[in-house]
């Protein structure tokens, strides 16, 4: 009995507001709140416009002003699918207040982010006007107000973290009844133009800063969407309308050069091309390091291998042999010179294990790199060109279609970058096709079953040495795939792009941390996390010396708080969290997990 | 060494016909002699203990069977051929094993976990995988309905979904035996099934046990439990610090009186004229 009443309290003490406020007050404040912050983006912020983005002109938003605005229109939704509008019920099936709560946070964080900005560049607080601190002021009430309403969720007790983890946690839902066949079309597409607008919006932020605010409000989103369960009934529809959904993404995707039109567009569409081709050699990756559970250190050399194998047959001038070969054979020999290489190196790689593995693939990596550098006449035949590299490669005439130059599609026009970005989105699919299919069979199986026990696999007819060698073959050849379109974007080559670790992608690490981060074994991770990291480093380009470190330290939290990366496998996400929702039950007893075989 | 068979199946090969026989298998660790010159033969719908105090060498023996091992001496031979020393090809001749703390695929589901176990009996490779032609979706389909076959056979059919690591303990071990039987295997070497079950998991077990023979399986157990294991076993062999002590049907192993000293340890006024079972390195044939 006493017992109960320990606990008790406990448990009650959870679902009380940070803010102790009467409901309606607290809605009321929060719907101030809120719709002050997108107002106050009519208001100029700034004296001076000097500031990107010019924020002095009142009625219209400008740059970080336009996010602001988002924010505070994203809080005044959930605040009334929380209240219960009509039409809006669905919105939230796990719960409206906690997604209420982030979304305030992001609001007030991207604003604040930008007030601070405009003080540290323009020098002092004395810059902001009236604007400026209303836009302050009021995202703070709206996070006040958010704080004073009823918790919903599960409240984790206990945990260091309680600030970050004051929204709760969802709770477990049970999939939805499927809505009429029509509605669920509308939501794929609505929601793929949304990605597809997201991501367009992101590309074309043209400052450092922009990119920032639109990262922390886009992160503090994504975070209340899968708070709200939001993200995990979009999941139910894409898997019942799974063909739609993959063919639309790349339709969406196809698209996205034709949303980027003016002055940058090319650097954008160029933008666009490096992140397929990172993506995709990720992807690629990820069956290496996802599936078959093999740390590969050394693996952008596959797609130095492919894409030296294009260079070297594409007629560009001072290569050693001086052939050209039509796309599609340089294509398929880039892959196939790749996958032997892949076997070539992995026969005698494959039979360590773990850490070793991961040695000795981090020093094949660099041999690659080192040998191409040497094959430069002087200290060995001439065959790369040596330090110097492949330059001149020239563009690609495929079927008569210049890729050079710009074509117009009726009112559209788009220039070599979104060609090719086109002719690596076809390429992106071939390889998100060969992931998943290999993925879903009795292949993908053998694979998972090595990385979880390789004993038991062997013991189960699998030949261990023979699969992790394809898994590692199929990597290599993909990558090697994606390096032939690599080196005719680029127009030239030269080794010291395939290094290990350095500040621009692609190299090893890298790609590594976009499976890791992204979410390993999954399709779709890899494709976010390399767009991420991508976009990260290329616009943020003033923390360049940086880089490397914030890297580090993204990596480690990122194993620490999510350990399963942005996009979680289902097997990996119970992996993890198992434990918080069902107490964690743990098969064999830990005695019985000690010796034998 | 008199056959006791009782149970057999149209389609299994002449009852009695030897399947497994290892001769004279040693398996060393640096000093330490593990499993020393010990032989035995199953036969086709045998099911055979395998009895010993702990650190016997019994896992030891069977890692030595399945390959797991590459033994120091002596041969394994499987329906007359010699068995090379991979786990996987000893699986594809035809034998399977459960492990005695239990291996799953923890983070797949229970279903692929039996797919896994389908692995040699299915063909598609990786370029019938990725076209998907009409052939693989055959195997596919045809390999899924096998692997619900053999989870309805241990009763598991209703869990298909979940993770193998959500499963209960007992549940562990029958999916282990799922997995294995999915290789169609014509010998199964079970290491402990009952480790850690209650009496009612047990005896479930044991009536699996004897359904698997009934399939025409015969099964190879190691077990300390006495009772399941002579209430089961047509011929019981005793493995003490290596060696094989005894080997015959229950009556005679429960009489042997080296095997009660093997597990109760040495009478005490037998103690001054007999070599025991703590010197492994003398023959027991002098006793
Ligand atoms: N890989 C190994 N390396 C060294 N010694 C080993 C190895 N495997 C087993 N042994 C040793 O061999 C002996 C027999 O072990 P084994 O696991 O076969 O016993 P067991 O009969 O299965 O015992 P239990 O009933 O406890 O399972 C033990 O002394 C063990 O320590
Ligand atoms: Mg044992």
């Amino acid at each position: 009995m006493t017992d109960t009443l320990q606990i008790r309290p406990e448990a009650a003490a959870a679902p009380k507001p940070a803010i102790p406020l009467p409901t309606a007050a607290a809605r009321a404040v929060t719907a101030a709140g809120a719709v002050l912050t997108a107002a106050s983006a009519f208001l100029s912020w700034t004296y001076s416009s000097q500031f990107p983005g010019d924020l002095t002109v009142t009625g219209y938003p400008g740059g970080l002003q336009w996010i602001t605005f988002t924010g505070g229109l994203l809080t005044l939704l959930y605040l009334l699918v929380g209240y219960g509008a009509p039409g809006l019920r669905g919105l939230a099936p796990g719960g409206a207040e906690g997604t209420t709560v982030i979304l305030a946070v992001g609001a007030a964080a991207t604003t604040w982010f930008t007030l601070i900005a405009i003080s540290v560049e323009l020098g002092g607080l004395a810059n902001l006007t009236t604007g400026g601190w209303v836009a302050g002021v009021a995202s703070l009430l709206a996070v006040a107000g958010a704080l004073g309403l009823p918790r919903d969720g599960q409240h984790p007790q206990g945990n260091r973290l309680g600030v970050l983890l004051y929204p709760g946690k969802r709770p477990e839902l049970r999939p939805a009844e499927p809505m009429p066949a029509v509605l669920e079309v509308g939501v794929v597409l609505l929601t793929l133009a949304a990605a597809l607008g997201v991501f367009a919006y992101g590309v074309d932020t043209s400052y450092a800063e922009l990119f920032a605010g639109f990262l922390i409000l886009t992160g503090f989103a994504a975070w209340a969407l899968n708070r709200s369960g939001d993200f995990a009934r979009l999941g139910e529809i894409m898997q019942r309308h799974r063909v739609l959904a993959s063919v639309g993404a790349f339709v969406a995707a196809g698209l996205f050069p034709f949303t980027q039109t003016g002055g940058s567009a090319e650097a954008n569409a160029n933008l666009g091309v490096s992140i397929l081709i990172f993506a995709a050699t990720a992807l690629g990756l990820n069956i290496v390091v996802g599936l078959a559970g093999l740390l590969d250190l050394g693996y952008v050399a596959f797609l130095g291998v492919g894409a030296y194998t294009a260079a070297l047959v594409s007629g560009a001038a001072g290569t050693a042999f001086n052939v050209q070969f039509p796309f599609w054979a340089a294509a398929l020999l880039g892959a196939v010179v790749s996958g032997i290489f892949g076997v070539l190196l992995g026969a005698p790689t494959l039979r360590v294990r773990g850490d070793y593995l991961a040695i000795v693939t981090l020093g094949f990596g660099e041999i690659f790199r080192i040998v191409v550098q040497n094959l430069d006449g002087t200290s060995g035949p001439n065959v790369t060109n040596g330090a110097i590299g492949i330059s001149n490669v020239p563009d690609l005439n495929i079927l008569g279609f210049d890729f050079g130059s710009a074509h117009s599609f009726g009112p559209f026009s788009i220039g070599r970058f979104a060609n090719y970005f086109e002719l690596m989105l076809l390429f992106t699919a071939i390889i998100v096709l060969v992931f998943s299919r290999s993925a879903n069979s009795r292949i993908g199986r053998a694979w998972v079953a090595i990385r979880e026990d390789e004993t038991a696999a062997t013991a189960m007819g699998i030949n261990g040495f023979r699969f992790k060698l394809l898994a590692f073959a199929l990597g290599a050849t993909l990558a090697g795939l994606a390096g032939t379109v690599f080196v005719h974007v680029n127009y030239s080559i030269v080794p010291d792009t395939f290094q290990f670790a350095g500040p621009t992608p692609p190299n090893s690490a890298f790609l590594l941390a976009a499976v890791v981060i992204g979410g390993m074994g999954t399709v779709s991770g890899p494709l976010v996390g390399a767009s991420l990291f991508f976009l990260l480093q290329a616009k943020l380009s003033f923390l360049h010396d940086y880089q490397l470190l914030l890297f580090g330290l993204t990596l480690i939290l990122f194993m620490r708080f999510r350990p399963e990366g942005i996009i979680p496998n289902r097997r990996r996400q119970l992996e993890f969290h198992e434990s918080q929702t069902e107490g964690g039950q743990e098969g064999p007893t830990p005695e019985l997990r000690t010796a034998e075989a | 060494m008199t056959d006791t068979t009782t149970a057999t199946v149209d389609n299994a090969p002449a009852p009695g016909t030897p399947l497994l026989q290892a001769s004279n298998v040693v398996m060393r660790f640096g000093g330490l002699t593990a499993v020393n010159d010990v032989s035995l033969t199953v036969n086709t719908g045998e099911i055979i203990g395998l009895i010993g105090p702990n650190g016997a060498g019994k896992t030891t023996f069977f890692n030595c069977l399945t390959g797991l091992y590459v033994p120091t001496e002596g041969t394994v031979t499987y329906k007359g051929a010699t068995l090379p020393p991979k786990p996987h090809k000893v699986t594809q001749a035809g034998m399977a094993r459960t492990f005695q703390n239990i291996r799953l695929f923890h983070n797949m589901t229970v279903l692929e976990n039996v797919l896994v176990g389908r692995h040699t009996r299915t063909k598609e490779g990786l370029l019938s995988a990725i076209l998907r032609g009409p052939g693989y979706r055959r195997e596919e389909a045809e390999s899924r309905a096998k692997a619900m076959e053999y989870l309805d056979f241990v009763g598991l059919a209703d869990k298909a979904g979940s993770l193998a690591r959500n499963l209960p303990y007992g549940e562990q071990r029958k999916l282990e035996v799922a997995r294995a039987l999915a290789s169609e295997p014509g010998l199964l070497l079970l290491d402990e099934p009952t480790a850690g079950m209650n009496p009612q998991e047990t005896r479930a077990t044991e009536e699996l046990v004897f359904a698997v023979r009934d399939r025409g399986i015969a099964v190879l157990v190691i077990e300390h439990d006495m009772r399941f294991i002579f209430n089961l076993c047509d011929r019981v062999a005793v493995l003490v610090q290596g060696r094989k002590l005894v080997e015959g049907d229950a009556a005679t192993v429960q009489g042997d009186e080296r095997v009660v000293a093997a597990y109760l340890g040495t009478p005490y006024e037998a103690d001054a004229d007999s070599t025991t079972a703590d010197d492994s390195t003398t023959p027991e044939e002098n006793q």
